[in-house]
């Protein structure tokens, strides 16, 4: 309720502030997936401020986890005859009509985070992060750190199977090839939770001597991480130390660690995908010239320089 | 004396012999396996981590055992702990004290475990959906404790129930190994394990004879939910935060096999809290041996599955007899006398 009260307001101190600014009246529907992590959480404020910021009535369905509900959300965002769509595709197959009948009301549509397998001319743009491109940022800061000494790696992988757990190894490897120093002795999912980290970190280091033949962890997110730096502390070695620890996601409590010494270095997938959104619609509806059909987010590397407890501050509220 | 010793080992030897051949299975695949330490005023190795790592599903099945005793089972353990670690840690952050905390997480278990219980005894509602309502909606629920993020703490005391140690162990493994003797004692010296096997074979005749059926089925949920609660403690406090999302994530599935695996049957009846605690371990070490042995993450799910087959194949009464000359004397009198029964 606050929040509606403060998007009105915002809305009309905008109007009257542009007066005939277009951006003022522009209607945005946004279908999120629901609020399955933290990192999602973070997505929809990030959307909802961004709107704020810019004077964009943003109408915000939750699909509770369900395609079917982002499909009624979208065929009503067509009905209320909104300016734009802005949709975080849930499952990647079943759009097609969907997304037809948004083109036949010529209402662009933006996909955020995720993609589909319908044909490119169905939307405006897709806005995603480089999976593979996030791995090789990790793995290139690494090769950079260890600066030619050699290094044993273990790998806290992310669910089996899944894109990410995948793409992020892919990356992560080509970084590290053509550094004979970088080599991966152990790799093992963690299934993206501190648990399991924890648990499958425990394991590393009695397999690998007590964690004295490991130089480094790479953890394909940072919650593992998280869990593997306490398995570290336990085992009684100094995590960011005797063992230097590199993840992904850039979420609050690794910012802690990183404060703290005991994480070294993060890689952001940025909850902020609507921004780069809004400034390809907004340019799309000033002279209709259509965007890249894949925006890429930037994958920024944040290390213990740079300043972690000013960036925990900012990120905490955010709703991780 | 010695003949009550000997039939409780006659019971427990499938589960203890299925036990050494994974411990040595893994200790030829990975030799420092059974390597045993002393760091920082604890045991420390391979063998102490399947204890620890253990402790929720040790915990789980312990009160599961009692709910499958009475044809009944608890799919909502895994949600229940989720909900507990939640409070747990929303409790400890809002400033109260660590015995607070405790008190009210347990009591809060307990209060899942009622509400499964008064489903199924008093509305009569089958148990796998009754306590499916609560592991759907339970998980949910943490999630509003929660508000969707996992909850972090810094309370000392909490912390180390999850990764603390007494008289040399961890803190995970004493709570189990006192709680499990606790609720073995309980129902063993008096007449509740009886009553509860009773229920199981049959719930009318039971009540007809006299047992306090609904009563009975009621705390034998709430065992249940206590059990979670406790498991939710030390997952959290393990991890210092309450992930609503993946805290307890299908351990209900875990805790089930557990029980099967340690021999109590799905319909009711006859039950060994000792036994399902054996499986819990058997099921960990497992999962140990598999981390150890660096297959590539592919391959864990089925190795898991094959080892758990062929478990229960060697259970199996039809298995037995058909290769009874090649088994151990002491399995083959216990073959035969299941086969009587």
């Amino acid at each position: 309720m606050k929040f509606a009260k403060a998007l009105a307001s915002a809305t009309i101190l905008a109007a009257c502030t542009f007066g005939s600014a277009s951006a003022a009246e522009l209607v945005v529907g946004f279908s999120q997936i629901g609020s399955e992590s933290g990192w999602r959480a973070a997505e929809t404020t990030l959307t909802k401020q961004q709107a704020e910021q810019r004077g964009i009535d943003l109408k915000f369905a939750d699909a509770q986890q369900k395609q079917e509900n982002q499909i009624k959300a979208i065929r009503s965002f067509i009905a209320q005859g909104v300016n734009a769509i802005l949709v975080a595709p849930v499952v990647a197959t079943g759009w097609d009509e969907v997304l037809q009948e948004a083109k036949d009301a010529e209402i662009p549509v933006i996909l955020l985070d995720r993609t589909v397998d319908a044909s490119d001319d169905l939307y405006l743009t897709a806005v995603t992060s480089d999976l593979v491109h996030e791995g090789s940022v990790a793995g290139k800061w690494l090769a950079d750190t260890v600066a030619g000494k050699p290094c044993n790696v273990v790998e806290l992988q992310g669910t089996t199977g899944s894109s990410p757990a995948i793409d992020r190894k892919k990356g992560f490897e080509q970084a590290l090839s053509g550094h004979d120093n970088l080599k991966i002795i152990r790799s093992q999912t963690g299934d993206f939770t501190r648990t399991k980290g924890k648990e499958v970190m425990e394991s590393f280091l009695k397999a690998e001597g007590g964690g004295k033949n490991i130089c480094a962890l790479y953890a394909h997110n940072d919650d593992m991480a998280v869990g593997a730096i306490q398995a570290i502390k336990e085992a009684g070695l100094k995590p960011g130390k005797d063992i230097l620890v590199v993840s992904i996601d850039a979420v609050p409590d690794i910012f802690q660690a990183m404060a703290a010494g005991e994480a070294n270095a993060t890689v952001e997938l940025t909850p902020n995908m609507a921004g780069p959104a809004f400034d390809a619609l907004a340019a799309y509806l000033k002279d209709g010239k259509a965007p890249a059909k894949w925006i890429q987010t930037e994958s920024k590397l944040y290390t213990q320089a740079d300043d972690p407890m000013k960036v925990y501050e900012e990120k905490k509220g955010l709703g991780y | 004396m010695t003949s009550i010793l000997r039939t409780y080992l006659a019971r427990l030897l499938p589960q203890l012999i299925a036990l050494v051949a994974i411990v040595i299975a893994i200790s030829m695949t990975f030799p420092g396996f059974l390597n045993l330490d002393f760091q920082n005023g604890r045991l420390y190795g391979s063998l102490i981590d399947i204890l620890n790592r253990g402790a929720p599903v040790v915990l789980l099945a312990i009160g599961m055992t009692v709910v499958i005793a009475t044809k009944g089972i608890d799919l909502s353990v895994g949600a229940v702990m989720a909900i507990c670690g939640a409070v747990a840690a929303s409790f400890i952050t809002s400033g109260h004290s660590l015995f607070e905390t405790i008190l009210i997480t347990l009591a809060v278990g307990l209060l899942c475990g009622m509400w499964n219980g008064i489903l199924v005894a008093v509305l009569d509602i089958q148990p796998i959906i009754a306590t499916l309502v609560l592991m759907v909606a339970g998980r949910g629920i943490a999630q509003l404790v929660t508000e969707g993020a996992i909850l972090t703490f810094n309370d000392p005391g909490l912390i180390f129930i999850g990764s603390g140690s007494f008289a040399g162990l961890p803190m995970p493994v004493v709570v189990w190994l006192v709680f499990g003797v606790l609720v073995a004692l309980l129902v063993r010296q008096s007449a509740l394990g009886m009553l509860i096997e009773a229920i199981g074979v049959n719930r009318q005749a039971s009540t007809l004879s006299g047992v306090l059926t609904p009563v009975l089925l009621i705390a034998a949920y709430m065992l249940s939910g206590l059990c979670a609660a406790i498991a939710g403690i030390i997952a959290a406090a393990d991890i210092r935060g309450a992930d609503a999302n993946n805290a307890g994530l299908w351990l209900e599935l875990d805790a089930i096999l557990a029980v099967v695996v340690g021999g109590t049957s799905l319909l009711g009846g006859r039950f060994s809290i000792a036994a399902s605690v054996l499986g819990a371990i058997i099921i960990q070490a497992i999962n140990t041996g598999i981390l150890l042995s660096g297959f590539p993450p592919e391959f864990n799910l089925i190795i898991k599955a094959a080892i758990v087959v062929f478990i229960l194949v060697l259970q199996s009464p039809r298995f037995r007899t058909a290769f009874a000359f090649l088994a151990v004397p002491g399995r083959a009198a216990k073959t035969t006398e299941q086969e009587a029964k």
